[in-house]
């Protein structure tokens, strides 16, 4: 099992995890890498933002 | 004895239905189905929209249902139109030990984002040019809430293909964004 992430890695498994439950492992290892990193914290947050928005979206257009 | 006053009411949301049929069907022919056999269902009962708070609610509500048998009746009787488009273009570029080419820039705070009425039109734009297929199973699963076996089995794809759609369209969304919401950015 890997023990550390690139970023690109860790997109992966960010993106991923928008679908389906990361494993312990995806969860821990990610967590070290996002302690350590300054740019993947930002994607993070684009993805919540992203989440945060369709769920407005969705609401929204049964109200319209 | 159909309220004239009452199909007055509904014609007045084609417009509405339409707008969502398309993003989520992505074909006008399907849309404009999918919408008339709504109204048509809403024209038929309208005792049970009774005592309910919105009649765009209501409508949206039987528009998912049709937009659902329109799915699975076209996957079954044009699957050529289904087929995946190829899609190899990478939407993140990263360097060759995996850093970020273009580091993600800081998007602030999201509600003042969330805010902005003309924030959900940006994120609207971007998933009406995610390629058909994947803006379709997005919306299956953004929109409709479908789970994604439902979404495979209406689709006639596999649990890959799915994963692999929803992946690619997030990360074209958050591209999408980045350029046409986002780019006054901090870097």
């Amino acid at each position: 099992m890997k023990l550390r992430y690139t970023c690109k890695e860790a997109v992966d498994v960010m993106v991923a995890g928008e679908d389906r439950v990361l494993t312990r492992g995806e969860r821990l290892v990610l967590w070290m890498h996002l302690c350590v990193c300054r740019a993947c914290p930002r994607f993070q947050r684009q993805l919540v933002l992203m989440r945060q928005a369709m769920r407005r979206w969705r609401e929204q257009a049964s109200e319209e | 004895m159909i309220d004239a006053g009452f199909a007055e009411q509904l014609e007045s949301q084609r417009g509405n239905l339409l707008r969502f049929a398309r993003l989520q069907l992505r074909n006008e022919t399907w849309a404009e189905d999918a919408v008339s056999e709504t109204l048509l269902a809403a024209l038929e009962r309208p005792q049970s929209f009774a005592g309910r708070s919105q009649l765009s609610t209501w409508l949206v509500g039987i528009l998912k249902h049709k937009i659902v048998d329109q799915l699975r009746r076209r996957s079954r009787e044009e699957p050529l139109l289904w087929e995946l488009e190829p899609d190899r273009e990478e939407v993140i570029e990263f360097t060759a030990d995996g850093h970020f080419a273009h580091p993600p820039a800081d998007w602030g705070d999201p509600e003042a984002s969330l805010r902005e009425g003309q924030f959900l039109k940006v994120m609207e734009a971007c998933v009406s040019e995610l390629p058909a297929q994947m803006g379709r199973v997005f919306l299956m699963r953004e929109w409709l809430e479908l789970e994604s076996d439902e979404i495979c089995k209406e689709l006639a794809i596999t649990a890959t293909n799915l994963w692999v759609l929803l992946h690619r369209a997030r990360l074209r969304l958050r591209a999408c964004l980045e350029i046409k919401w986002f780019d006054h950015a901090v870097p």
